[in-house]
């Protein structure tokens, strides 16, 4: 994983609360087999929207560092959601308060979820709309978030940082590890003998499954609201 | 002092205290698979030449971008085909036990797996899916988790995770006839809000909780997630035993007496402390409906749309503007005013055989309102879908002018075809009313089954008592 420590680039104010993760990428591009290639699906529903922030010409392609309301990355588990941050280009999202998936997500491809007060995201919006397209500094070893003369501290768990500084892989951290969870495998095995397993495989008899087919709506006029 | 239930089935999975700020190392009893969270871990996995630790505690099977008709033939979806034939792929090299659709156990992840008799109390549970809290309603912990986590899960059956702060949610007294679990956790939701159990384990407690059944406990757990929560849980009981005797992978004979007798323990001590706790009246609920896109917008079935001059909160208001305009309702409206197009019953959160037979027993001789565009009835499992044949209930469906569908996620995602249109409005006994989420511009309304076959017999919102 790449390692994080300061980043600079174009801060972009998301004036919205409670953005789910359907909303960061819609379940559509979901159906890919890849981890990359998902800058176009970001915000899919909203970017059709020519006003809508990152369609500004001092934003498009540039943003880097998101500041957006609280409770933001709410929803599904998705981890699409932090790829297709990462491939447009984000580095570092900023709220009040992260959903936790998401916020374990992030730290698991190099982005950063920085949690500040509300106050401290209010006045970042206001700096960057006063001046859109202008950048600001996240400094990771600092804790701090610079925007023009303002500095603000900002929230990150220890491990978190050490993590994301040092760009290291989940899975060889847990492996040095292997000596205690042989261990506790050995207890388990002992203390709860009745835990299942999945193979050999049990289940009721097979049943063949009938196919349910397709209806055709060919007199519907389409949603209410659209009738006069 | 004593312990919470999510605290002590923390300490019987711990491999490693964090040192240092570190998070803990957890050990994890069975991970759960599908097609969309998994192909970039197995991915990595071979990418980094290793194994699955212990296969024997993966399963996996297709749910989420399955079709729910024709499932007999060709996908006609090439994207979404090779998704599928990739987790084939995938299980076949790596030794992963799979129900691929077709299979008489297939299912969304969260109904196949207590069928069969997988999710026991005690237990660590994750699976690529926010959902996975589901399983909390035998007394396990179980977790979403995003797809590093499952190649993390794969490589080394830990995670590492900081311990989980512990919230009560006491529901007391009893219910009123026609509420059901469905609006006990709208109306949880929309008290605490979608960020109320942040980092948190709930425990749902009290009497109204203690007398639910098991899929009705799965309903309440689910949506844990759209709290906010980590998970949820409720203790294990006789109910719980009683669910999971014979059950294909239940432990038999002395085994199952050891089980029972360690499963007894899995209660909070009186004298631990929450972190957070929270107490409803079960008798001030009412059937409840969200009427916003985000699942803490919603309000009592005999309410009003909000008037925005009403919402103190700036952050709320503006939220809830946007809310309404997006849905297409003028603030004051009453719920019951609201007309809709279609009806989904289905999901992980309402898709089992005893929500289905609810909204059967409202839906029988009767038919479907004129003005409702289509009623789609979409079983959580293959095995609930033939168990619902056998009693019967598809031809109540199909004779009130629903369709019958083959097992799966359905329009609760929009992943698959089943989706809304743009405008089109939907009751849906599913558990997410985000923009877009049933079909780009869909408008999603979240209920119980009760008020999903009421409301397509009325044509407007309407609960049974309505009828």
């Amino acid at each position: 994983m790449e390692k994080l420590t300061v980043v600079t680039g174009v801060g972009v104010p998301l004036r919205r609360s409670n953005v789910d993760t359907d909303q960061i990428i819609p379940a559509v591009f979901l159906k890919r087999v890849t981890k990359t290639g998902f800058d176009d699906a970001l915000f899919y529903a909203w970017r059709r929207d020519p006003e809508f922030v990152l369609n500004r010409p001092e934003y498009a392609g540039k943003g880097r560092i998101l500041v957006a309301g609280p409770d933001f990355g709410i929803g599904s588990s998705r981890e699409h959601a932090v790829w297709a941050l990462h491939d447009y280009g984000f580095r570092v999202v900023i709220s009040p308060r992260f959903a936790d998936i998401f916020y374990g997500n992030t730290a698991k491809n190099g982005v950063l979820a920085a949690i500040m007060p509300q106050e401290s995201v209010e006045l970042l919006w206001k700096l960057l709309e006063e001046e859109p397209g202008r950048e600001m500094t996240v400094d990771l070893g600092e804790r701090t978030v610079t925007c023009g003369d303002v500095t603000l501290p900002f929230e990150v768990n220890d491990y978190t940082r050490w993590r994301l500084m040092n760009g290291y892989d989940d899975i060889d951290l847990t492996l040095q590890h292997e000596d205690e969870i042989a261990a506790y495998e050995a207890m388990r095995a002992e203390r709860f003998p009745f835990k299942p397993k999945t193979i050999p495989a049990r289940h009721l008899p097979e049943e063949p499954v009938e196919s349910a087919r397709d209806v055709e709506y060919p007199d519907w006029q389409g949603p209410l609201c659209a009738r006069s | 002092m004593g312990s919470t239930l999510a605290e002590k089935v923390w300490a019987d999975h711990l491999v490693r205290k964090g040192d240092d700020g570190a998070p803990d190392l957890l050990y994890i009893d069975l991970m759960l698979m599908h097609e969309v969270t998994s192909p970039q871990a197995f991915e990595g996995l071979r990418l980094a030449g290793r194994k699955p630790r212990h296969v024997d505690q993966l399963i996996a099977t297709e749910d989420h971008n399955t079709p729910t008709v024709d499932i007999d033939r060709p996908n006609p979806d090439e994207t979404s085909a090779t998704q599928l034939s990739t987790l084939e792929r995938n299980c076949k090299e790596f030794g992963v036990r799979l129900h691929p659709l077709g299979d008489a156990d297939q299912g969304i992840v969260h109904a196949f797996a207590p069928i069969l008799g997988l999710t026991q109390p005690g237990m660590t549970i994750v699976c690529g899916d926010s959902h996975t809290s589901t399983h909390g309603a035998f007394g396990a912990l179980a977790f979403g988790i995003g797809t590093s986590e499952v190649e993390h899960v794969m490589a080394t059956q830990t995670l590492s995770l900081k311990p989980f702060k512990t919230m009560a949610v006491n529901v007391e007294g009893e219910l009123p006839e026609g509420v059901t679990a469905k609006d006990i956790i709208l109306a949880i939701i929309a008290k605490i809000g979608t960020g109320g159990g942040q980092g948190h384990v709930i425990e749902y407690r009290g009497e109204a909780i203690r007398k639910l059944s098991m899929d009705a406990r799965m309903t309440i757990c689910n949506m844990s997630i759209e709290a906010g929560a980590r998970a949820g849980m409720i203790a294990p009981d006789e109910v719980t035993f009683e669910y999971l005797k014979g059950r294909p992978h239940a432990p038999e004979g002395e085994l199952w007496d050891k089980a029972v007798e360690y499963w007894k323990t899995l209660k909070t001590d009186d004298d631990a402390v929450f972190d957070k706790e929270v107490t409803l009246n079960a008798a001030d609920l009412q059937p409840f409906v969200t009427w916003g896109t985000n699942p803490g917008q919603g309000a009592p079935i005999t309410a009003t749309v909000p008037v925005l001059e009403q919402i103190a909160d700036e952050t709320a208001r503006n939220a809830a503007a946007s809310a309404l305009a997006y849905m297409g309702l003028e603030p004051g409206t009453p719920i019951k005013d609201i007309p809709v197009d279609t009806v989904f019953i289905g999901s992980c959160t309402n898709g089992r055989i005893e929500d289905l037979r609810e909204a059967a027993a409202i839906m029988k001789g009767h038919h479907k309102a004129e003005s409702i565009h289509r009623v789609l009835v979409v079983p959580a499992s293959s095995r609930v879908r033939l168990q619902a044949e056998q009693e019967g209930l598809d031809r109540i469906f199909k004779d009130f002018g629903a369709e019958w569908r083959n097992a799966g996620c359905s329009m609760c995602l929009g992943m698959n075809p089943d989706k809304l249109v743009p405008g089109e409005r939907c009751i849906s006994t599913s558990n997410r009313n985000f923009e877009g989420r049933q079909g780009k511009g869909g408008r999603t309304h979240l209920a119980s089954p009760a008020v999903a076959a009421a409301t397509a017999i009325r044509g407007t919102i309407s609960c049974p008592a309505d009828l």
